[in-house]
């Protein structure tokens, strides 16, 4: 590995700032750990021409010491966002051959500042699943192993492509889309910081829909800094998103060096789940240390409704999701199986296009929403969602943060859970509630499992009080001293 | 599309059923029970949620945008003027605002249907409750109730005649703004049908809010028909799909009507099932039944937020209301002393009623109205002319009259002028100037006349002493000898004193 993907992204920003390294240079050394990890499956597409381009158009900038704030920095883009001329895939076979005509927002937005585009990242089918493993273009395997074993094992998902990418440096940060837990989870399982910023604060316009009143976009990144830095790009108001808010975006960056000193940490006590391992347990009181050490007062909180959060979850998202796929019918773009009347072609199309997983979540939400049924799931669950938020709320008056685990495990072997869905859906209950109250949640590492694996504590916070939430990240990132790294295996 | 969500008997109003509008059967009357969903396009530039042009007949697939092509991704923005229009039909419908409303997703499954989901409006439009009056032939008023209101998104269109084997999709009306405007069950004759959606169009284009032209599509109806004996409770009703002009939904009611009452005169039951109204036949028949019917399976689209505004745009809007048909009509009826009858033919159309207006300012109104419902519309129907196309202005009209009050032409003479003014364009003053066509009214031209068919009939002259009625034949003769141009006050005075008879006689 190349001194130059050592550097996070705040210090190659200021590398490239004074001109110490060119983002040519830093861009090449990126593209030649990601041709060297195929091992990984982290990238289903590598943009290298046009990294090497937009390296070079940043050069001139910086050169001339011009350029934004994230001027030469080459990241990974999930493949769930559209990218203009790049094929878009979403991990689904069913978008084959698309090639978006235009650029996400968020996306937009990062080239806006100066970023540089190193490829696609691979994911979950639509987004769907806690491990990668959905992806029509395999499963990603984690950088990270368990001492003395070589199993392969999942990085988390649905974003396990831009986890195992950052964790593996083959990218200085990368993008990420989190509807239950899609960004926090996988941060975890590759001792990386995820970022889930308040429903409304990154536009999803040209992002590939999931559930839309869950999805949100936000960073996979190295430290808390290089979230903040991202997330300062990444978020803002779209009016081509009219769930998206009209509000400034804070300097989040400048907000971490503010302490903690006074501040109101809430434990809450449902997310104290039977069964939860030892070691997890052991880390939150760990977290708890560390939080009143840096001057926080902490005390328990009640959410009453979290035990129905999982099942709610599974109600709201696969309605949603039922309904924003009917659009991958073979008509317009992507896979088109030929049948031998329309209705026979969409069958045949869906059949082959959709995976398993997919097909699950559909036949879900069909259900719930049907009639006869509608009241008593998808209605119901909406008045829960509602419940859920005003724990939430009722909590935030006396607290300004929350601390619990991120996922109840350590990353797990890939195939270990593929075939018992129930198992795979349990790794969001912790992470499931922040979607359905849409606040702002962060995932930071704080320590490795007796296996050696990297372990999470999560953050959540006020709606659209990132700043706070990055403020605690950060003072538990300072405790945690979280240094270990995996050991690099992958490496053609 | 079947959205009536309230009650249906509950929601309609008593009316007492009516001789005429009964449908005899074998085994006694029938009373038809009708209700009406009218699919209205809102006049506007851009589309309901995407800033596409809905220009009516631009090239296929050439007003589509990402988002009306359901692309990955694409988010539907909603469109403020749309909303304002439909806004300011529920206020020309007299009806409730609501100032929230929530967009659903319908979800099925169709080719010219992109995102498989039509997104429209549920379980709260953005229009409650109104009224619509009908003027009938007869000069009788009904008022059918309106349901409610809602805005949704058209679908595309798709095109089974371009290849043998295979079907086109054009997707310029995809995303196209519409209003389903949905009545009570409350009327009772194919008629009242008409004139509910004669009425209907109106208003809209009163407002603005829908150009109401059935050709294009931009208005279509779906009837909802059942029948029932006279005092029975409700019964069945199908529902006839995308009628797509005003005659075609009288010829569809009573078409279904008929098959109704023949089924269940025959001991047969109505099965509740959507249907099409086939022109070429006269003929309804059946699309799917209610087990094939779809379930939409409603949920509120979580890419929009509730739509909310404020009551005092909606009174912002409300200020800027034109003079609605029935307001008209009243004004007209009030301010001109015009009968109802013409009232109505005047505002069936808001420029003919301005048209009227124009020509009666300052002159006699039952004058005007006579010339402009009579002549003008006569000539403009029998010339397939609208009434913007006409040849001859208000203006024009209105000095024709002038020429006849001042008794500078006669009413006989004016018909003349006008026909050539239809024709030509010209005004009335240089038509009659041209062809000589004033009025005679010098005494000695027309003295001579007179003695000139009395000298010529003399046989007449005795008969006429002693039946005085035989006055108009030497009126008639004078006339026609000053080609029509005497005035005909002076041919009666002069004549009476001629004739030695009292000149009121």
């Amino acid at each position: 590995m190349s001194d130059l993907t050592k550097l996070t992204l705040a210090a190659a920003r200021d590398a490239l700032k004074k001109k110490e390294i060119t983002s040519s240079e830093l861009t090449g050394a990126y593209l030649k750990e990601m041709a060297d990890a195929g091992a990984l499956n982290a990238y289903v597409t590598t943009t290298a021409d046009k990294a090497q381009e937009m390296a070079k158009i940043s050069d001139a900038k910086l050169q001339k010491g011009e350029g934004g704030a994230l001027e030469g920095i080459p990241l990974g883009i999930k493949d769930l966002f559209c990218t203009k001329d790049v094929p878009t895939s979403a991990g689904s076979h069913i978008l084959e051959g698309f090639v978006p005509p235009y650029e996400s927002t968020v996306t937009a937005n990062l080239w806006r500042d100066g970023a540089v585009m190193l490829g696609k990242l691979n994911n979950d089918e639509f987004a769907m699943g806690s491990s990668n493993e959905t992806s029509f273009y395999g499963p990603v395997v984690n950088p990270w192993r368990r001492k003395g074993s070589d199993a392969r094992l999942v990085p988390g998902g649905s974003s396990g492509g831009s986890s195992a990418a950052v964790a593996a440096k083959l990218c200085l940060g990368a993008t990420a889309t989190d509807t239950g837990g899609s960004i926090r989870q996988p941060a975890a399982f590759t001792g990386t910081v995820g970022l889930k910023p308040t429903y409304g604060r990154c536009s999803r316009w040209g992002i590939v829909a999931f559930a839309s009143s869950l999805d949100q976009a936000g960073p996979i990144a190295r430290d808390v800094r290089d979230a903040a830095i991202l997330l300062g790009s990444m978020a803002g108001h779209d009016e081509k998103d009219t769930t998206s808010v009209d509000r400034p975006v804070p300097d989040y960056e400048a907000a971490l060096g503010q302490g903690i000193k006074g501040l109101s940490v809430g434990i809450p006590k449902e997310y104290r789940v039977e069964g939860m391992p030892k070691e997890i347990d052991d880390l939150w009181t760990r977290g708890i240390e560390w939080l009143k050490a840096a001057g926080a007062t902490v005390k328990e909180v009640s959410l009453p409704h979290t035990k129905y959060a999982l099942p709610t979850y599974y109600i709201v998202a696969p309605a949603e999701c039922s309904s924003n796929l009917a659009r991958y019918d073979g008509v317009r773009y992507g896979l088109r199986v030929e049948g031998r009347d329309i209705t026979d072609m969409y069958e045949k199309t869906r059949a082959e296009g959709f995976g398993a997983e997919v097909r699950r979540r559909v036949l879900m939400g069909t259900y719930v929403l049907s009639a006869g049924y509608y009241d008593a799931y998808y209605l119901k669950a909406q008045k829960v969602r509602t419940l859920i938020a005003r724990d939430f709320a009722e909590a935030y008056s006396e607290v300004d943060v929350l601390l619990t685990p991120t996922a109840p495990s350590a990353a797990f072997a890939i195939g270990e859970k593929s075939n018992d869905p129930l198992s795979m859906y349990l790794n969001d209950v912790f992470t499931v509630t922040v979607n359905l109250a849409g606040l702002p949640g962060i995932s930071v590492p704080a320590g490795l499992s007796a296996e050696g694996l990297p372990l999470g504590l999560q953050l959540i916070g006020r709606t659209f009080d990132e700043e706070t939430l990055l403020r605690a990240a950060y003072a538990i990132e300072q405790a945690a001293g979280f240094t270990a790294e995996p050991e690099v295996w992958w490496r053609a | 599309m079947t959205t009536m969500v309230s009650d249906f008997e509950a929601s309609m109003r008593k009316r007492e059923p009516r001789e005429e509008d009964l449908i005899q059967g074998q085994t006694g009357d029938w009373e038809v029970i009708l209700g009406l969903e009218v699919h209205a396009q809102v006049t506007s530039k851009a589309k309901l949620f995407s800033g596409s042009s809905t220009k009516f007949g631009a090239e296929q697939n050439s007003q589509v945008s990402f988002v009306d092509a359901a692309m990955p991704g694409m988010l539907p923005v909603i469109n403020r003027f749309c909303v304002e229009q439909a806004i300011r039909t529920g206020l020309g419908l007299k009806a409730k605002i609501n100032l929230r409303s929530v967009f659903d997703r319908k979800n099925y499954f169709y080719p010219d249907l992109p995102q498989g989901y039509q997104i429209s409006q549920y379980k709260h439009p953005i229009v409650g409750e109104g009224e619509i009056v009908l003027d009938m032939k007869d000069d009788r008023t009904v008022i059918v109730g309106v349901e409610r209101l809602h805005l949704e998104q058209d679908a595309g269109k798709s095109l089974h005649d371009q290849h043998p084997a295979m079907s086109f999709v054009d997707l310029n009306r995809s995303g196209v703004a519409l209003m389903e405007i949905v009545s009570k069950p409350d009327m009772r004759s194919a008629d009242e049908a008409k004139a509910y959606v004669n009425k209907l169009r109106t208003i809209l284009r009163y407002l603005g809010t829908c150009d109401g032209n059935m050709e294009e599509g931009s208005l279509r109806a779906d009837v909802n028909v059942s029948v029932r004996k006279v005092g029975a409770p409700l019964g069945t009703r199908c529902e006839i799909k995308n009628v797509n002009s005003i005659r075609f939904i009288g010829l569809a009611i009573e078409h279904e009507a008929r098959r109704q009452i023949e089924i269940l005169e025959e001991g047969g039951k109505i099965d509740q099932e959507t249907r099409l109204f086939d022109p070429k036949t006269g003929e309804t028949r059946s699309m799917r039944s209610k087990e094939e019917a779809h379930d939409y399976r409603y949920f509120p689209d979580p890419d929009l937020l509730p739509l909310e505004f404020t009551q005092d745009w909606v009174d912002e809007i409300a200020a800027s209301l034109p003079e609605l048909p029935d307001d008209k009509k009243a004004r007209l009826i009030s301010e001109y002393g015009l009968t109802p009858y013409d009232a109505t033919v005047l505002i069936g159309e808001g420029a003919r009623a301005d048209y009227f207006e124009a020509v009666a300012k300052g002159r006699d109104a039952k004058l005007a109205a006579n010339w402009v419902t009579g002549e003008l519309f006569g000539a403009l129907n029998r010339e397939g002319h609208s009434i913007e196309e006409t040849p001859v202005t208000s203006k024009q009209l209105g000095e024709l009259i002038d020429l006849i009050s001042d008794g500078t032409i006669s009413g006989r003479i004016a018909k003349q002028v006008f026909d050539s003014m239809y024709k030509t364009g010209h005004d009335p003053a240089k038509i009659v100037e041209e062809e000589g066509l004033q009025q005679v009214t010098d005494f000695g031209e027309i003295e001579a006349a007179i003695d000139a068919v009395i000298a010529a009939n003399p046989d007449k002259v005795e008969q006429t002493k002693v039946k005085p009625q035989l006055a108009g034949w030497f009126v008639g003769q004078v006339m026609k000898s000053t080609s029509g141009k005497a005035n005909p006050r002076v041919v009666n005075e002069i004549l009476a004193r001629k004739l030695g008879l009292s000149s009121d006689g």
